[in-house]
């Protein structure tokens, strides 16, 4: 066991300890806690790559999970036992987190330069990565589930980190309670899992609960409706995951998570904390699959079925809604809902690599686009809204060549660019499905969804003429170059991610096997790889021609007019427009139901318990007046007599002392008359 | 017989000493008194004691109660009674007194007792008594006056001379 | 010869009368006159008792009566030095006045 699976917690502690630190902060050292946070970044990035070498460097011999497991307590006779796990999964995990965390906490060095709150803003930043490496690295479903909690928690106070803003406060509460429901869930599963397997570590030297023994015990028990336990468990674990990834019918809170800064939209809500639910899927796979290990072919079990249709509704659910939104960052918000959709369905249908691929080139590509969003954001002076936008491609180049590349990986160009590669691998393996061909076919839709949208809000954004605004007194200029340069660099890597992933070479999918890989071009003569690949081509040229055709031409003073589309089918628009109406039917039910019951809630608390209450303290009062009474009138009053009485005999002996000497000498004469006749009598008697 | 007219003189002495509302007529019924007392002791046959009382009882104490009633007195006559309020009570009291000695005389032995012949008691005889069985309490009475004395001017001196 | 009953009789009247005179007098010199009175009862009464005793040459009764009369006189010099002392805080010798000891 080597020192970096000894020390593999320190990846996650040391941006922990960076929050710690810059909780105890001022608001006025924001030097310190920005230095704090990307510091311990850095390091930990240093370590994930050592650990990636070191994978590397014995992945090549075994593709046995390294472990490092503790008990934590005991219960009764019972350790309940914790640890990480070092494995190709959890190594590119931790290097693209740490990856693209550092360059966006970079970034927001620039972005919140103008902010107050500073500080606490890279503080929340630092628990938040600190929280997202512990999920990543956790070899517990419990200790998953409790980082799993810290990064929910983060999320609340990110997207709400501008408070006194109602729909910053609005939009945390809906994004907590949201993934709270999908949570319920998964803590249900959790607990099913531990007392049918005993553990809730994953990895224990073969007694873990995603090794054999644990897995066949768990698949060949049967509950309700006949679905085996590891089904049941499979499916309550990924309502958590359709939780925390958006899907649909929880998805509703993602777009409205955009009202915290755009480096958390970034970080959070497009890279990292959505995909936790995807690595959730793709680390609990063998319990999803049935099967022990990465299986690459797609498995007939139930819990991936459902895996596979959730995530395929969701990718054209979403992508429908982003054709109509004109927001820039809503648009994206959108499109990470269906990309995640994508990743699902490329779970279910493809497996851990397939889903995996898609994940981390989606990380690099959104997290890039939601940055040159914040750039352009904040060259166009807090402007949001894309028809008020245009032109920039002049005033703002780096941005727009940056931007571009990641609408191009987003769309899936051709061979040059990462997102063509995963999304290709997702279509293929959806169309050799043996299921159902249907989640094939939505996927090739959203794929044309996809590109019309991004063209129309590039053209928007970027094209045309300048939009003047009677507000406006500067030009929008580019950002400095601390936001640039980490576009830039996403840029690159947007690029480049691609080649380890391509048919010819799968190094992806091979390293996430522990197995051995070739270049070879025969990859591409596989059954249909070759058919998807222009398929896909052709529907991004569509989409990319239709949006060009519909908004390319258009001079500035059409912006003012309603959206093509809109003049096309008004309805479905308006439709599009408001999300499916999925927010206004939750507002209508669900909220009015828990409106209701909380009145009703209140109304026993105020007049039942309340009520019972008071009545409990009259009693005590009454019991104390009582005993006050007691006190004052027989008491006191018996204490007072008694005190008069001892007055009144003092008194009256005091009328004994004169001060008069003949006074005293009578009463000495009777004494001594007394006295006398005493002896006698006595002496007689 | 003697003894009667002598009794009843010493005792008319001591209610007019207590009786009359002059002072200094009290104290010539107590000189009276006193001399009366000193009858019978010479009539017991304890002839210095009879002789030591008038010198001491008459010569000394009587002028020094004089003295006291002249250095006292107040120029507004006695307001009011003589008597303190609750008298009958003092009265009562010393009668209660006399009752109970009376009625122990009465009923002890000395009613009984033979009446034996006079004893021949020379001052010779008080004399070495004193200087030889008595002498520790002559001492002892010597500086008793001394000491009495000297407090009693200590006592009766004028304030200025104290603060001096 | 008279009885020695007689002569404690008489004692015991004249200690009444002192002790009456004592109790019953305003005037502080009077209550001393009566307590001379009484100390004077007493004597007679050991002389008595001396004359009538089945020892008389030992001379006891003689020899407390003398010191008994030395007690008195210093007695009454230093009452009647108070007594004056007292005149002169007071003001007065009326000793229903004199009662700033009074509880």
């Amino acid at each position: 066991m080597t020192w970096i699976v000894h020390s593999l917690w320190l990846v996650p502690a040391m941006p922990l300890l960076a929050a710690g630190l810059s909780a105890l902060a001022q608001r006025t050292h924001r030097l310190l806690t920005a230095s704090v946070a990307i510091g311990s970044m850095s390091l930990s990035l240093l370590l994930s790559l050592i650990a990636l070498a070191e994978v590397l460097r014995f992945g090549s011999q075994d593709a046995t999970k390294h472990v490092f497991n503790f008990g934590w307590f005991q219960v009764g006779s019972e350790w309940l036992k914790i640890g990480w796990v070092l494995d190709p999964l959890t190594a590119v995990m931790l290097v693209m987190v740490t990856f693209v965390g550092l360059l966006i906490f970079i970034y927001s060095v620039g972005y919140m330069a103008h902010d107050d709150n500073f500080a606490r803003f890279f503080c929340f930043l630092s628990l938040f990565a600190g929280a997202m490496l512990g999920l990543v690295i956790a070899n517990s479903l419990l200790l998953l589930f409790i980082c799993w909690e810290i990064v929910g928690l983060t999320s609340y106070l990110l997207i709400g980190f501008w408070y006194q803003r109602p729909s910053a406060a609005a939009a945390a509460k809906k994004a907590f309670i949201t993934t709270r429901i999908g949570d319920l869930a998964f803590l249900l599963g959790m607990v099913w899992l531990y007392s049918q397997a005993g553990t809730l570590l994953f990895y224990d030297n073969g007694a873990g609960c995603l090794e054999h023994t644990a897995l066949i015990r768990l698949m060949t028990q049967t509950t309700t409706f006949g679905m085996a336990a590891s089904t049941g468990i499979a499916l309550l674990i990924f309502c958590g995951a359709i939780g925390k990834s958006g899907q649909v019918p929880l998805h509703v809170w993602l777009p409205d998570a955009m009202e915290g800064p755009t480096p958390v939209s970034a970080l959070i809500h497009a890279a990292t904390m959505v995909a936790a639910g995807v690595f959730l899927v793709a680390r609990v796979y063998p319990l999803m699959s049935g099967h022990g290990g990465f299986d690459l072919s797609p498995a007939s079990a139930p819990a991936l079925k459902v895996v596979t249709w959730v995530g395929a509704i969701t990718a054209v659910f979403a992508a429908s809604i982003a054709v109509a939104q004109d927001d820039i960052k809503r648009i994206l918000a959108y499109s990470t809902v269906s990309q995640l959709g994508y990743m699902m369905l490329g779970l279910g249908v493809g497996g851990v690599a397939v889903g995996m691929f898609h994940l981390i080139t989606h990380a690099f590509f959104k997290a890039l686009l939601f940055m040159g969003a914040g750039s352009v954001i904040h060259g166009c002076h807090e402007e949001q809204d894309i028809r008020r936008m245009g032109g920039l491609r002049k005033l703002m180049p780096i941005t727009f060549a940056t931007y571009a590349v990641g609408m191009l990986a987003l769309c899936g160009f051709p061979l040059l660019f990462s997102g063509f590669w995963s999304k290709d691998a997702i279509l293929h393996a959806a169309s050799t499905w043996s299921a159902s061909r249907a989640p094939f076919y939505l996927a090739a839709f959203g794929v044309l969804l996809t590109a019309f949208y991004m063209t129309r809000q590039v053209i928007y954004v970027f094209f045309g003429e300048s939009y003047r605004s009677e507000q406006a007194v500067t030009p929008p200029h580019e950002s400095p170059s601390i936001m640039t340069l980490p576009l830039v660099i996403l840029a690159g890597f947007s690029i480049l991610l691609g080649l380890i992933g391509t048919p010819a070479w799968p190094w992806f999918s091979t390293f996430l096997d522990g197995q051995q890989v070739q270049f070879d071009l025969r990859g591409f003569a596989e059954s249909g790889v070759l058919a998807v690949m222009l398929l896909s081509t052709v529907l991004f040229l569509i989409g990319l021609g239709i949006g060009w055709l519909l908004y390319g031409n258009k001079p500035a003073e059409s912006r003012a007019a309603s959206d093509p589309v809109e003049q096309f089918t008004p309805r479905i628009f308006n439709l599009l427009r408001n999300g499916w109406f999925v927010d206004a039917f939750y507002t209508a039910t669900f909220v009015r139901f828990t409106t209701w019951f909380s009145v009703l809630c209140d109304w026993l608390d105020r007049w039942v318990f309340n009520g019972a209450v008071q009545i409990i303290s009259s009693l005590t009062l009454g019991a104390s007046w009582m005993s006050r009474s007691t006190d004052v009138f027989v008491v006191n009053r018996i204490f007072d007599q008694s005190c008069q009485e001892a007055t009144l005999g003092g008194r009256l002996l005091s009328r004994l002392q004169g001060g008069r000497v003949q006074s005293y000498l009578r009463i000495i004469g009777i004494a001594f008359a007394g006295f006398v006749l005493f002896l006698i009598c006595g002496h007689h008697g | 017989m003697s003894f009667a007219i002598i009794a009843v003189f010493t005792i008319a002495g001591a209610i007019a000493a207590l009786t009359l509302r002059n002072l200094v007529h009290c104290v010539l019924a107590l000189v009276l008194t006193f001399s009366g007392l000193a009858g019978l002791y010479l009539q017991l046959g304890a002839q210095f004691v009879g002789f030591a009382q008038i010198l001491i009882y008459v010569g000394a104490v009587a002028i020094l109660i004089v003295f006291a009633i002249l250095l006292t007195r107040t120029h507004e006559p006695l307001a009011g009674l003589a008597v303190s309020p609750g008298w009958i009570t003092s009265v009562l009291v010393a009668a209660a007194v006399f009752g109970i000695l009376a009625w122990a005389i009465r009923s002890s032995a000395m009613s009984i007792l033979p009446i034996s012949p006079h004893p021949e008691i020379s001052v010779r005889q008080i004399g070495d008594a004193l200087m030889s069985q008595f002498v520790l309490p002559l001492e002892v009475i010597g500086l008793l006056l001394t000491a009495a004395l000297v407090g009693a001017v200590t006592i009766a001196m004028r304030e200025e001379r104290r603060e001096k | 010869m008279t009885a020695p009953v007689n002569y404690l009789l008489v004692s015991a009247v004249i200690f009444a009368i002192g002790l009456a005179g004592a109790l019953v007098r305003r005037n502080a010199i009077l209550v001393l006159i009566g307590i001379e009175l009484m100390l004077n009862a007493a004597n007679l009464n050991f002389i008595a008792f001396w004359r009538y005793s089945p020892n008389p040459e030992a001379l006891t009764g003689v020899m407390f009566a003398l010191f008994s009369i030395g007690v008195a006189a210093a007695e009454a010099a230093v009452g009647l030095a108070l007594i004056i002392t007292v005149y002169r805080h007071f003001h007065t010798t009326d000793l229903d006045r004199i009662d700033s000891m009074r509880g």
